[in-house]
């Protein structure tokens, strides 16, 4: 990376699409792709890897579709996931550890633990959600480097 | 332990990631529960699992676990298969269950 790079930070963006479980996954391993070729610590890599799986899954289990979007400034990684809706009504309850709605189909592949957004918050340096109940979503976490 | 042990000392049929069988074990997890398993395997773990469609292989490739187990000879994807190979994860697959998989890790040394 060259100093003008450094500067003016790079941004990264994926469209993350609704149901679609063959592609679930590969945002975050792009994503973990290019951190791993800008040097960065692994023990970074590893904990953005865990938030931007947990935020992509999300996205495609319980929303509408949206998007992920990367930002690596000098001295910290922003990742933003952004979708369409439903929303969450109770962000206290979601956030609980073991709380899920995920159906019972998803719950068979593994999915519906309700962990993910504890996964998340425990990531990242940062952690803001942000939820309109019948519009959407949007988690933004923070990692220091 | 090395993943390519697997095959020559216990005798686990290779499904995928043949190529990268060099690697190292540094222990052994076992849970079906996605997220439980994002936040508590470790780096270099063989992982077993009766999952066994696609996003096992985004899960092992980003924890950087070693290798993923199949037991009791359940079918793997096609698909997962096919992507395995490309993010070049080694499935490996046994008709033992989880517990046996276990008792050879420990027999064979692992601790
Ligand atoms: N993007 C989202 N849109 C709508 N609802 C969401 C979204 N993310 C989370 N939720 C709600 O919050 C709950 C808890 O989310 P969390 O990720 O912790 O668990 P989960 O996705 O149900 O299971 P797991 O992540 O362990 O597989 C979900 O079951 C869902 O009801
Ligand atoms: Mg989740």
């Amino acid at each position: 990376m060259d100093e003008k790079e450094k500067n003016t930070g790079i941004k990264l963006e994926y469209e993350i699409i609704k149901d679609d479980f063959s592609r679930a996954g590969e945002a975050s391993s792009n994503i973990k792709r290019v951190l791993r070729q800008l040097g960065i610590d692994s023990s970074v890599i590893r904990k953005t890897a865990i938030a931007t799986y947990e935020a992509e899954i999300n996205v495609v289990i319980h929303s509408e579709g949206g998007k992920m979007v990367v930002n690596i400034e000098p001295d910290k990684i922003e990742i933003t996931a952004k979708d369409n809706g439903p929303g969450i009504k109770d962000i206290d309850q979601a956030m609980q550890k073991g709380f899920s709605t995920a159906s019972q189909k998803v719950r068979e592949l593994g999915f519906g633990a309700g962990m993910g957004l504890p996964n998340m918050k425990r990531s990242c340096d940062e952690f803001y959600i942000e939820s309109e109940f019948g519009k959407g979503t949007t988690v933004k976490m923070i990692f220091k480097l | 332990m090395l993943i390519k042990d697997l095959r020559d000392k216990f005798g686990f049929k290779v499904l995928a990631g043949e190529d990268v069988l060099d690697r190292e074990i540094n222990g052994l997890y076992c849970c079906d529960l996605l997220s439980w398993v994002m936040s508590h395997a470790k780096d270099g773990d063989a992982w077993i699992t009766v999952q066994t469609h696609m996003n096992i292989v985004a899960i092992a490739s980003l924890l950087n676990l070693a290798c993923v187990i199949v037991p009791e000879s359940i079918d793997v994807d096609e698909d997962t298969i096919v992507k395995a190979n490309e993010e070049e994860v080694p499935i490996l697959s046994t008709d033992i269950d989880s517990f046996k998989i276990f008792t050879k890790f420990y027999e064979a040394g692992m601790r």
